[in-house]
C-alpha cells in the first residue's frame, strides 16, 4: 500500500483519545459506568443511556471476521483487489478495517475466523488499527 | 397522517433518461418539474411549496422563478423523495401551502453542474471508514452481504436471480436502459466489482430526473389526471456508517419506515398489489421483502428466485426494471415513486391490471435512511 495516498483520519475532540491510543499500541473503547455497555465510535456520553458517566477502556484486541468485500475498484493508496472488512470485537462493537498479513481471497478470508488487532503506523500522528488472522 | 387526504396530481420524469449531455443538473430538475406541471394541467405560478433532495432547494426554487411559502430540503440519499412526499402531506394538511412541487435531477453519468455530495458527509466515516479504502457505494453497500449469506444460506446464484428477474420487467419497458434478457450465468460471469458483487448486481449510473405535484385530494378531482392518493407513509434512519449497522442481516430503518407505512395506511401485506423496493444493489430487494414483513427472515432470496415477483407472479415488484436495469441516477427513489404513480394511474408499460395499492420503499445512503409511501387509486 502507498500510505501517502490514503485518506487519513482527522481526529476531533471526541475521538482524540482513540487515536492517541492507537499511537501507543492500545485499542481504546468507551464504557458506560451505569449500564456497563461498551460502545464505538467515541463520544462523550453513552448512546444507550445518555449518561456522561463513562470511562475509557483498553480493548483486548481480539475479534472475529464479521463480514467483508474484496474491492476490485481503484482507490487512492490501495492496490486492488483488497478486502474491506468488519471486525467484531470481543467487547461487542464492530470496526471497519483491512485484513493484513493475509491473502485477499475468499478462500483465505473465512467468516467468523479469529482476528487480532495489528497497529499500522502511518505517520507520527496517525496509527491505524488493522486486524490480522489470530495466531493459533 | 390523514389517510388519502393528499393526492399526487402531476408526475413526470425528465423528457430523456440515460445519457443527457445537453442538461446540467439544475436543468434536469426543471425539465422534470415543467413536465409534471404540464401533466397536472397547472401553471408554475400555482406552485407555492418546493421540495428537493440532493440539490440546494433554494437554487431549484429560484431557477423555476418560484418564491414559495413552504420549503423542504431533506437530503438523506435516494429515499429523500419518499420523506419529502411524507413531509409535503403534513405541510398541506397543516395549511402551510396548497400545491407542492417535489423535484429530482441528477447528472449522475455526465456529471454536469453536479457539485458536492447528495448525502451529507459523515464525520465518523471520515475517521473510521475512509482510511480503509471505502470509496463509492459498491465498496460500502455490499459489505453486510457475506454475513447474510452465511447466516441464511443465501447462494450467489440466488442473489444473481434478483438481477435476472428485474431484467424481465425491464424488457417490457421501452425507456429501460437495459432490456436484453440475462441469466444467472451472465450475472455471475460479469465483471467482478466488489466480491461477491458482479457488475450486473450493481445499479446503472445514468442522468435523469423526475417531479411530483401534490395537493389536497378534494382539489384533485378538478385537475387533469386521475388522482393518486397518499394512503400511508413512514420514514426512519439508522447510521451514516455501514460498519455501524446494528444487524448486518436487517435494516432498522427499513423496519421502522415499513411498519409506520403499513399502520398509517391501515393495510396488511395481502392488500399490496404492487411493490417497489429500491434496488441499488441486488441484495436490497431481499432485505426489503424481509424487513417490510412480506416474507420471513432468510426467505427473501428464494421468494424472488421462485418467481413470486417476476411478471405474472403474485407480488409484482420493481416493474419498471429497477435501478438494476431501468435507470439509476444516484438517488433512485424518485423513479420508484414515478412507477408507483404510473401503476396507480393504469399507465405503466408493464401495467398490473386492477392494482389498487402500491407500496414504494426507498433507501438512502448505505442502509442509512429509509422512506416508504403507500399509494392508492381508490379513496
Amino acid at each position: 500500500m502507498d500510505n501517502d495516498q490514503r485518506e487519513l483520519p482527522k481526529p476531533t475532540p471526541e475521538t482524540q483519545h482513540f487515536w492517541d491510543g492507537t499511537r501507543r499500541g492500545e485499542l481504546r473503547l468507551q464504557r458506560c459506568k451505569s449500564t456497563g455497555e461498551v460502545y464505538f465510535p467515541p463520544r462523550h456520553f453513552c448512546p444507550s443511556s445518555g449518561s456522561t458517566d463513562i470511562e475509557i477502556i483498553r480493548a483486548s484486541g481480539r475479534a472475529t471476521l464479521h463480514s467483508y468485500v474484496i474491492s476490485h475498484l481503484p482507490a487512492p493508496g490501495f492496490t486492488p483487489p483488497y478486502a474491506i472488512a468488519i471486525a467484531k470485537l470481543e467487547e461487542g462493537p464492530k470496526m471497519m478495517c483491512n485484513i493484513v498479513e493475509c491473502e485477499q481471497t475468499p478462500e483465505a478470508l473465512i467468516l467468523d475466523m479469529p482476528l487480532e488487532v495489528s497497529f499500522e503506523k502511518v505517520n507520527d500522528e496517525i496509527t491505524l488499527p488493522q486486524f490480522k488472522p489470530a495466531e493459533k | 397522517m390523514k389517510r388519502n387526504s393528499v393526492a399526487i396530481v402531476g408526475a413526470s420524469e425528465t423528457t430523456e433518461l440515460g445519457k443527457i449531455p445537453t442538461m446540467s443538473q439544475v436543468q434536469l430538475h426543471a425539465d422534470a418539474a415543467l413536465n409534471a406541471i404540464a401533466d397536472a394541467g397547472l401553471k408554475l405560478s400555482d406552485i407555492d411549496g418546493v421540495a428537493t433532495g440532493g440539490h440546494n432547494a433554494v437554487e431549484i426554487a429560484h431557477y423555476l422563478g418560484i418564491v414559495p411559502k413552504w420549503l423542504d430540503g431533506t437530503s438523506v440519499g435516494g429515499c429523500s423523495f419518499m420523506l419529502l412526499v411524507r413531509h409535503a402531506v403534513a405541510a398541506i394538511n397543516e395549511g402551510l401551502c396548497e400545491t407542492v412541487l417535489i423535484t429530482h435531477g441528477e447528472s449522475g453519468r455526465s456529471n454536469l453542474g453536479r457539485h458536492g455530495s447528495s448525502i451529507f458527509p459523515s464525520l465518523f466515516q471520515q475517521q473510521f471508514e475512509r482510511p480503509f479504502g471505502v470509496t463509492r457505494p459498491p465498496t460500502m453497500f455490499t459489505i453486510p452481504v457475506l454475513r447474510y449469506m452465511k447466516d441464511f444460506g443465501l447462494s450467489e446464484e440466488t442473489l444473481a436471480m434478483v438481477s435476472v428477474v428485474q431484467r424481465e420487467w425491464a424488457a417490457k419497458n421501452p425507456r429501460a436502459s437495459f432490456k436484453d434478457p440475462i441469466d444467472v450465468n451472465d450475472v455471475l460471469n460479469s465483471k467482478m466489482i466488489c466480491y461477491p458483487f458482479r457488475l450486473l448486481m450493481c445499479c446503472l449510473v445514468t442522468d435523469g430526473g423526475g417531479a411530483l405535484i401534490l395537493t389536497k385530494s378534494d382539489r384533485a378531482k378538478d385537475l387533469k389526471q386521475k388522482p393518486v392518493y397518499i394512503r400511508g407513509s413512514g420514514e426512519s434512519c439508522e447510521t451514516p456508517m455501514i460498519s455501524q449497522m446494528a444487524d448486518f442481516t436487517s435494516s432498522a430503518a427499513f423496519r421502522v419506515a415499513g411498519l409506520n407505512a403499513f399502520e398509517s395506511a391501515g393495510i396488511d401485506h395481502g392488500d399490496v398489489n404492487h411493490l417497489m423496493i429500491y434496488d441499488a444493489f441486488a441484495h436490497l430487494p431481499i432485505y426489503g421483502l424481509e424487513d417490510l414483513g412480506f416474507v420471513k427472515r432468510g426467505e427473501g432470496g428464494d421468494f424472488i428466485s421462485d418467481g413470486n415477483t417476476r411478471p405474472g407472479g403474485r407480488l409484482p415488484m420493481n416493474t419498471n426494471g429497477g435501478g438494476l436495469s431501468y435507470m439509476h441516477s444516484g438517488m433512485y427513489g424518485m423513479y420508484a415513486l414515478q412507477e408507483g404513480v404510473r401503476q396507480m394511474r393504469g399507465t405503466a408499460p408493464a401495467q398490473i391490471n386492477g392494482a389498487e395499492i402500491s407500496m414504494v420503499h426507498g433507501v438512502g445512503g448505505m442502509f442509512s435512511a429509509s422512506g416508504n409511501i403507500v399509494l392508492t387509486n381508490v379513496k
